[in-house]
């Protein structure tokens, strides 16, 4: 008869001694903290839990005992992989950088026939040759995207509204393709338009060359068109329309819509969502109101507080929660970046929570007039006046110049969240971004006073609600890890 | 069920001739004949393609007997009338003992390469023995160029199939090479490739649709190691697995839900996606009473029904995180309706019944029914679907 050895055979002694791994942790609420390993993998535990585990006090019997091991909180004599799984995963998260940017913007026309008055840098005006980019800026341009070693790049088409100077779209698209028959990179090309001027030929061109269609639509008629005004008042009839078209055209899946968050949406969640949803689209992306360009100047900005967002955010992502019950399947996309960002072993490198800080080396922008700036933000802030973020010119610079800059190596530098006050400590921290843009704008340096900064209490609060939201409840904890991947 | 395994009822051969694998043929000209392993399956009509070896059934022993004096006659049982053209059996002249080694039929065949395991798992259904086997892997390169290259799965099991070393790596190349296009599955406990030389040899077999099945039973090393029964197999399976990655090789990791699983399976969940993200399938496996654990059954078996929850929730983590999923070896009255569209007919044909329930149930033909062995413990809530 074969002997099998109990389980406590195999047990460490109780009073076993471990050692602590580096994690962070930061309060939850009054009674829980949040502690994340080095991979940004979270734990939530009682206060008096975490206290025990930190004075080597936490009885191996404990339940939170294994589940800190697993993760790799702490490392004891019943296994010798923590640290080796650990530094897989971290590589894993860093990986994205080594294939540096993928994003790549081209302003072709800053011109517009809306005259939205958040609208942070477009002209009303006729002239071509002042406001649009020239066919050898940007070829230029393309020399330079195609010089980056990332195996996938994605053209955007900006404005402006893009599609006023189409003929430029036509021929960096044809000459795209025509550089990548050599390059061979996995390509892509948006255009992010309001869809007020689309006609069928630039649909059918979209659809030859499998162009995707990224469009703003702000919310019901009455909000969309007082945020946006034109002539003819009828903004929203327009994007409307464009939109049904251009998913008959492309497919209904190639066609995205932006909102754009103005103090009148504020009060107004449910009715965005609905809007949303009645059209069809798989989810909403609830943004901030940007502190930069006309915003600012026109008082837009100050309007309303970071509280109040949050509360509109909120309500919004509690409404999206309750669609999701109910049986209709509706993402927000914000919280799915964080979310894979707490979830999965991968990085969604979206620019504004990155660290080191996603400018440049994730995204960056070419401008009509043929400069190169870090982020679409950065230029924005160009136009307000500061060209802090101003990395060179097509003409004039080379690729090693352009992203060797010290305008770009600096900030992204000075402002690595796992070194700057409060984001070292933060348990946050892996789920978080250092963005320097937003932080040069509204504090005037690359790393802001955190205790004050807007971008800080919004994320933090978003974070902790997403860790609540699932620690009480598991279906929308399966909920939120589908949205993840 | 199918006998796989018994006596011959006589058999015209010195008692001192030592075992052989015999392919059964039926007619003179096969594709690739071998003088050495073909035998002819003698069913009362004459087409004697001239083996040396013949094999029949008790009711054409007196014809076989005249016909084929002068060869080495083999007669079976009725049980064993199941088999055919192209199936495969060893048959030891010393106690007359006959064993299928492949069924041309089957969904399934496993070859078993060693009986030695340096694991002693609570819940193994074949249990280690610490023999010299090397025969067993020798007999497995002899039988492999006997296969018909259209077989449609394969499988290496063991005892621990990497314990016999070159052997293995042996068999492996003359599945690549006279089974290139059959999928070859190895179960292995997964230590042996802890060592990456030994991981980057396996790889470099180049059979294209090679994978091989890794038991982890708990993101917890102390329970996992009880379960094997090893100190340390927990780190050095994981570490293998890391390696099999590492390499570009195709790993499944197979869970046993059973008492000291089944309340870990969501961490488990959790410590596969976040830490073996690359792994090409999960699948999680119910327990088959049989071998060991009928030894432990106080330790292991559990209603499924009462586990269902945490089974539930371990398959729709690893599914929304894209991670392949499979639940084998479970009823699906058993099973949260959720994750029906997991759940797959696992059972090899030849031990897989159902119960006198599941006559009426709609849900028949899609569920993967019992182990025969399961009569000895059965779920309490086996209920037809109407
Ligand atoms: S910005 Fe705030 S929330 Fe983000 S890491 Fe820094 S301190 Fe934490
Ligand atoms: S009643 Fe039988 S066939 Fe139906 S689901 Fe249950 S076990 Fe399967």
């Amino acid at each position: 008869m074969t002997r099998f050895a109990p389980a406590s055979d195999f047990r460490r002694p109780v009073d076993d001694t471990y050692q602590l791994a580096y994690f962070r942790f930061s309060p939850l609420d009054d009674e829980r903290y949040v502690l994340t390993n080095q991979a940004g993998e979270y734990l939530v535990l009682p206060r008096a839990v975490l206290a025990s585990f930190v004075k080597h006090e936490l009885p191996s019997t404990h339940p939170a005992y294994s589940r800190l091991r697993s993760r790799q909180f702490l490392f004891d004599a019943s296994s010798n992989l923590g640290r080796d799984l650990l530094a897989l995963k971290v590589r894993t998260k860093a990986k994205r950088l080594e294939n540096f940017t993928s994003l790549h913007i081209m302003v072709v026309s800053l011109r517009c026939e809306h005259s939205c008055p958040y609208c942070q840098v477009s002209r009303q005006s006729e002239d071509r040759s002042a406001f649009d980019m020239s066919e050898e800026t940007a070829e230029k341009a393309l020399a330079l995207i195609f010089q980056s070693p990332s195996p996938a790049i994605k053209i955007e088409f900006q404005g402006g509204e893009p599609l006023l100077n189409f003929p430029l779209i036509q021929h960096v698209v044809r000459r795209g393709e025509e550089i990548n028959q050599v390059a061979g990179r996995s390509l892509q090309f948006v255009i992010t338009t309001n869809l007020a001027v689309v006609t069928d030929e630039i649909l059918e061109f979209c659809r030859q060359h499998s162009v995707l269609i990224s469009t703003s639509l702000d919310g019901p008629a009455a909000l969309h068109n007082a945020n946006r005004p034109r002539p003819g008042k009828n903004s929203y009839e327009l994007a409307v329309a464009g939109i049904h078209k251009a998913r008959n055209v492309l497919g209904h899946e190639r066609v995205s819509a932006l909102m754009t968050t103005t103090k009148a949406s504020l009060s107004q969640v449910r009715t965005i969502i609905d809007e949303y949803v009645s059209l069809q689209f798989p989810g909403i992306f609830l943004r901030p109101l940007s502190p930069y360009g006309f915003a600012v100047k026109t008082k837009f900005y100050a309007a309303y507080d970071v509280d109040r967002w949050l509360d509109f955010y909120f309500e919004g992502l509690n409404y999206v929660l309750e669609l999701n019950r109910s049986g209709i399947p509706f993402k927000e996309f914000y919280a799915a970046t964080i979310l894979t960002k707490m979830l999965t072993p991968f990085e969604p490198g979206y620019v504004d929570l990155m660290s080191p800080a996603g400018i440049g080396i994730s995204a960056v922008v070419y401008n009509y007039d043929a400069s190169v700036y870090a982020s679409d933000e950065a230029r924005m802030l160009a136009e307000m006046g500061d060209k802090t973020f101003l990395l060179g010119n097509v003409h004039q610079n080379t690729y090693a110049e352009i992203f060797g800059a010290d305008a770009l190596l600096d900030p992204i530098e000075q402002s690595f969240a796992g070194s700057v006050p409060m984001c070292s400590e933060c348990a946050y921290e892996p789920f978080c971004g250092s963005d320097p843009v937003f932080h040069t704008a509204t504090h005037g340096d690359f790393v802001g006073l955190k205790t004050r900064s807007s971008f800080c209490n919004r994320n933090m609060s978003i974070f902790k609600r997403l860790i609540a939201l699932m620690e009480s409840d598991d279906a929308t904890r399966e909920l939120f890890l589908s949205w993840a991947n | 069920m199918l006998r796989l395994s018994g006596f011959a009822s006589s058999a015209y051969i010195e008692q001192s001739a030592p075992r052989s694998a015999l392919r059964l043929v039926t007619s003179p000209t096969g594709p690739n004949p071998n003088p050495n392993h073909d035998a002819y399956l003698f069913r009362g009509k004459t087409s004697d393609p001239g083996c040396q070896w013949v094999v029949t059934f008790e009711e054409h022993q007196a014809e076989a007997e005249k016909l084929f004096s002068d060869r080495r006659l083999i007669v079976l049982p009725d049980y064993f009338s199941y088999l055919g053209e192209g199936d495969v059996i060893r048959f030891a002249p010393d106690r007359k003992a006959v064993r299928v080694l492949f069924r041309k039929e089957a969904n399934a065949n496993y070859f078993l390469v060693t009986e030695r395991c340096n694991h002693l798992c609570l819940m193994c259904s074949q249990p280690p023995k610490d023999v010299d086997d090397r025969w067993l892997a020798r007999e497995i390169i002899d039988v492999l160029p006997l296969l018909p290259a259209t077989t449609p799965f394969l499988g290496i099991t063991g005892g621990e199939p990497t314990l016999v070393g070159e052997d293995f790596f042996e068999i492996l190349s003359c599945a690549r090479d006279h089974l290139p296009s059959t999928p070859i599955h190895i179960l292995s406990n997964g230590r042996t490739f802890k060592d990456r030389a030994f991981a980057q040899r396996y790889q470099a077999i180049g059979h294209r649709r090679l994978s091989v099945g890794i038991p982890i039973y708990s993101a917890d090393p102390e329970v996992h190691d009880y379960v094997v029964q090893s100190k340390g197999a927990f780190d050095e399976t994981i570490r293998g697995i890391m390696n099999l990655k590492a390499v570009g090789a195709e790993v499944e990791i197979r869970v046993v839900v059973h008492k000291q699983t089944y309340a870990g399976l969501a961490d488990l969940s959790d410590f596969i996606f976040r830490n073996l993200t690359f792994v090409d399938h999960v699948t999680f496996m119910g327990l088959e009473i049989t071998g060991f654990t009928r030894a432990n059954m106080d330790k292991l078996w559990m209603d499924p029904y009462d586990y269902r929850s945490e089974l539930r929730a371990a398959v729709q983590y690893l599914a929304a995180a894209r991670i392949n999923v499979s639940v084998y070896n479970h009823q699906l009255c058993l099973l949260d309706g959720s994750i029906h569209q997991y759940a797959k007919r696992s059972i090899s044909d030849w031990k897989n019944e159902y119960a006198d329930e599941c006559a009426s149930c709609s849900l028949r033909n899609r569920c993967g029914g019992f182990f025969s062995s399961s009569s000895l413990a059965r779920s309490s809530h086996i209920a037809a679907f109407q």
